[in-house]
C-alpha cells in the first residue's frame, strides 16, 4: 500500500457491522418480492444478491436501507432492530444503479454532502471530501459537475460519496450496469479493493453472475423472493444446490434422459444416480423423464465419422474453445475443449463423452427451483452420442 | 451479365433513390413554410394591431394632431398609480411565495408517494380554470377568516387558486425531468432529512420548473382584473380601468407600460434559466469533445 493510499484510507475508518435479515416478507399485490428471506452478513463481508429480474434482490437491499417497509420479519444491525430507524439515521452508504449524483453540486460538494448533513465543519468537510476523492482517483475532478464527467467517473464519485460518511454498511444497487464493459471491469476491481481494505460490510445487488462471482465473498442466489443457495462462488459453481442455481450460474447443458432401475438412460449410455438411495427425490419411478445437467467442461468431444453428433459452432473463449454440438439431430450441447486438444472443425461428425465428475439430474423441462436434483456419476468416458 | 461495379454506369443509383425523396421533402417543406407563414402573420396581427393602435392613441397630440409623450410623462403624478402598482407587485410576490410553499412539497409528495394519483391531481388542478371567478370569490368569502377579508392578502390566496393549474403543471414537468426518487433516496441515505433534501437537492434541480411557475404566476397576478375589482381592491389593472374613465391617453400609456414591464420581468426570469441551459450545453459539448 502506498503512502497516498494510506493517507486516503485514513479518511474512512473501518467499522463493518453484522447484518441480520430474518424472515423478511414483502408482497406487492399478488407478487411475493420477499418470502421468508433470511441472510446474515459478517462484519467486513461482501455478499452479492444474484438473481433474475423481479426475484426480490433490490427489495431486500431497499429494506435494509430503510426505503421499503416489511410485511413481516426483522432487520438487525449489530443486533439492534432497525424497524423504527429512518434511512437517514441508519449510517448506510448507498450507490445506485442510475447516476445519482446531485446535478447542482460539484464532485467535491457531492462527496461532502453526507458530512454536511452530519454537521461536520467546512474545512474538515473539504479535507475529508478531497481525501475520499483521492481514494477513488478523482481528486483532480473535484470541481467538476456531474454532467462534465463520464459515467464511470460519476459512479466513482457516488462510491466516494457513500464511503465519506464512514458507513457501517455499504449498499450497492447494480452500480455497474449502466457502464460500458471495460469501465465496468475496472470499477468492480476498484470497489473490491476498497471494500477489502476498508473492511466495510457490503451488500451488492446484481443480475450479472460474472460480477457476483468475481467480487463477492459469498453469493446469494435468489428466485421469486426466496433464497436458492448462499455459498462461496466456487462452491456455487461446483456444487449447486438446485437445478436453478446450476443453470443460472455459469453455462449448463440439459440432456434429456429416462430413469431406469436407479440409473438414467441418456441417449446412448446409462449413468448411476449417486444419491438415489439417500434422498427422497431420488426415488423416481422407472421411465420418468428427466434431464441430466452437465457443464461444458464436463463433456469432451472427439472427431469420429461414426459419432452421432455434428459440430455446429465453435467460439474461442481464451483458454478454451466452446463447441456447440447437435446430438442425434435433437439436443444441442456445449463442450469446452482446451485449445491444445485436437480441433474439430464445424460440420464434422463427432462423439461426445462425459468426463469423470458429478453431474445433476432434474425433472424434465423444470426451470429449477421446484425440481428435485441429485448428483449422478457417469462412468469415465461414457459416450453419450 | 453486368458486374456489380457497372451498375452505377447504367444509372445513378443514389440519384434514383434519393431524388424523389428530396423533391418530396422540398415540396413538403415549402407547403409547411407557407402555412406556417400564414399562421404566424395572423397571430402577429391579432396581437400587434391592438398594441399598435394603443401606442398610436397614447402618443397622439391634442385633437389627434402630431405626436407627444405627455401621456407617459404624466403617469407618475397620477393619483393612486404608485399605490396600485405597489399593491400589484406585493400581490405577485405574496402569491408566488404562497404557491411555491404549498405546491413544491405537494408536487414532490405526489410524485414520490402517490404516483398513481397523478392523473387525478391533473384533473383536480384544472378546476379553478373552469369555475367562474365570481363563484370562487363567493366561496372564498364564505370561508375566509374575518381578519383576512379586510386585507388585500385575501387576493393573494384567491390568486393562488387561479395560479394552481399553471404552477402544478410547471412543477410536474420539472419533476418528470429529474430522477426524483433516486435523488431523494441518495440524500436520505447520506443523512439528509426531508427539509434539507427538499431545500438542497430537489429545489435546485427543479429550477426550470420553478422559474416557469414563477413566470406564469407573476404574469397572471399582474394582469388579473375580475377578482380584484369584485373584491374592491385597486390593483394596477383595476386602476387602469378606473382611470380610463378620466383620461384615456394616460390610461392607455399605463397599460402599455405595464405590458412592457411585465414582458421585461418575464424575459429576465426566463433568461436566468436560458443562461444555465446554455452553460450546461457548452460544458457537455466540451466534455464530449
Amino acid at each position: 500500500m502506498t503512502t497516498t493510499q494510506r493517507r486516503a484510507d485514513s479518511a474512512v475508518k473501518p467499522q463493518g457491522a453484522t447484518v441480520e435479515l430474518r424472515g423478511l416478507r414483502r408482497r406487492f399485490g399478488a407478487t411475493a418480492a420477499l418470502d421468508e428471506f433470511s441472510l446474515t452478513l459478517a462484519p467486513g463481508e461482501l455478499v452479492a444478491l444474484l438473481g433474475p429480474s423481479g426475484c426480490g434482490k433490490t427489495t431486500a437491499l431497499r429494506v435494509l436501507a430503510g426505503f421499503e417497509t416489511l410485511d413481516d420479519g426483522r432487520v438487525l444491525l449489530d443486533g439492534r432492530d432497525q424497524a423504527r430507524i429512518p434511512p437517514q439515521k441508519r449510517d448506510m452508504g448507498m450507490v445506485f444503479q442510475s447516476y445519482s449524483l446531485f446535478p447542482n453540486m460539484t464532485a467535491q460538494d457531492n462527496v461532502a454532502f453526507g458530512l454536511r448533513m452530519r454537521k461536520v465543519g467546512g474545512a474538515q468537510r473539504k479535507q475529508r471530501a478531497l481525501q475520499v476523492l483521492e481514494m477513488v482517483g478523482l481528486e483532480s475532478e473535484a470541481q467538476k459537475y456531474p454532467h462534465q464527467m463520464s459515467g464511470g467517473q460519476q459512479q466513482r464519485v457516488a462510491l466516494a460519496r457513500a464511503l465519506a460518511i464512514e458507513p457501517r454498511v455499504l449498499l450497492l444497487d447494480e452500480p455497474l450496469s449502466a457502464l460500458d464493459a471495460k469501465v465496468r471491469v475496472q470499477l468492480r476491481e476498484q470497489i473490491r479493493v476498497l471494500q477489502t481494505r476498508l473492511k466495510i460490510t457490503t451488500l451488492f445487488v446484481t443480475h450479472d453472475q460474472e460480477e457476483a462471482l468475481s467480487m463477492a465473498d459469498r453469493v446469494c442466489v435468489m428466485r421469486a423472493g426466496r433464497i436458492e443457495q448462499v455459498d462461496t462462488p466456487s462452491t456455487l459453481y461446483a456444487v449447486p444446490a438446485t437445478p436453478f442455481v446450476a443453470e443460472f450460474v455459469g453455462t449448463m447443458n440439459r440432456i434429456p434422459g429416462v430413469v431406469e432401475d436407479g440409473r438414467v438412460r441418456l441417449l446412448d449410455t446409462t449413468v448411476d444416480i449417486r444419491t438415489a438411495a439417500s434422498t427422497p427425490q431420488g426415488n423416481r419411478a422407472p421411465e420418468t423423464a428427466v434431464d441430466v445437467l452437465v457443464r461444458p467442461e464436463g463433456l469432451a468431444v472427439t472427431a469420429s465419422p461414426s459419432g452421432r453428433g455434428i459440430v455446429m459452432t465453435t467460439t474461442f473463449l481464451g483458454s478454451v474453445t466452446r463447441l456447440g454440438v447437435l446430438l442425434n439431430d435433437d439436443v444441442l450441447v456445449y463442450v469446452d475443449q482446451p485449445n491444445s486438444a485436437a480441433q474439430v472443425p464445424v460440420g464434422s461428425a463427432a462423439e461426445v463423452t462425459l468426463r469423470e465428475r458429478d453431474v445433476m439430474v432434474a425433472d424434465r423441462g423444470s426451470g429449477g427451483g421446484g425440481a428435485s436434483a441429485e448428483g449422478v456419476v457417469p462412468t469415465v468416458g461414457d459416450t453419450i452420442s | 451479365m453486368v458486374a456489380l461495379g457497372e451498375v452505377d454506369a447504367l444509372f445513378d443509383v443514389e440519384e434514383f433513390i434519393e431524388q424523389p425523396q428530396r423533391r418530396f421533402s422540398a415540396a413538403r417543406l415549402r407547403s409547411v413554410a407557407w402555412w406556417r407563414g400564414i399562421v404566424l402573420f395572423c397571430t402577429g396581427a391579432f396581437f400587434l394591431i391592438p398594441i399598435y393602435a394603443a401606442l398610436r392613441f397614447s402618443l397622439e397630440g391634442p385633437n389627434g394632431t402630431g405626436f407627444t409623450l405627455s401621456a407617459y410623462t404624466a403617469i407618475p403624478s397620477q393619483a393612486g398609480f404608485t399605490a396600485a402598482l405597489w399593491l400589484s407587485l406585493q400581490l405577485a410576490a405574496a402569491t408566488t411565495v404562497i404557491m411555491l410553499v404549498l405546491m413544491v412539497p405537494t408536487s414532490v409528495y405526489v410524485h414520490l408517494r402517490l404516483p398513481g394519483l397523478r392523473r387525478f391531481f391533473d384533473s383536480i388542478t384544472i378546476v379553478p380554470i373552469v369555475i367562474p371567478p365570481i363563484v370562487l370569490i363567493i366561496g372564498v368569502l364564505q370561508v375566509a377568516p374575518t381578519f383576512l377579508k379586510s386585507t388585500p392578502y385575501l387576493l393573494a390566496l384567491e390568486y393562488g387558486i387561479l395560479a394552481m393549474p399553471f404552477v402544478y403543471r410547471s412543477l410536474d414537468a420539472g419533476l418528470r425531468a429529474i430522477d426524483l426518487k433516486t435523488l431523494v433516496e441518495a440524500s436520505r441515505s447520506l443523512g439528509g432529512r426531508w427539509g434539507s433534501t427538499l431545500w438542497r437537492v430537489v429545489v435546485p434541480n427543479l429550477r426550470s420548473g420553478l422559474l416557469s411557475a414563477v413566470v406564469l404566476t407573476v404574469a397572471l397576478v399582474l394582469g388579473e382584473f375580475t377578482m380584484a375589482s369584485l373584491d374592491l381592491f385597486q390593483t394596477l389593472p383595476v386602476w387602469i380601468y378606473n382611470f380610463a374613465q378620466d383620461d384615456g391617453s394616460v390610461s392607455t400609456a399605463v397599460s402599455l407600460l405595464a405590458l412592457v414591464l411585465t414582458w421585461i420581468v418575464l424575459m429576465a426570469i426566463s433568461a436566468l434559466d436560458l443562461r444555465r441551459i446554455e452553460r450546461t450545453a457548452k460544458t457537455r459539448m466540451d466534455a464530449g469533445s
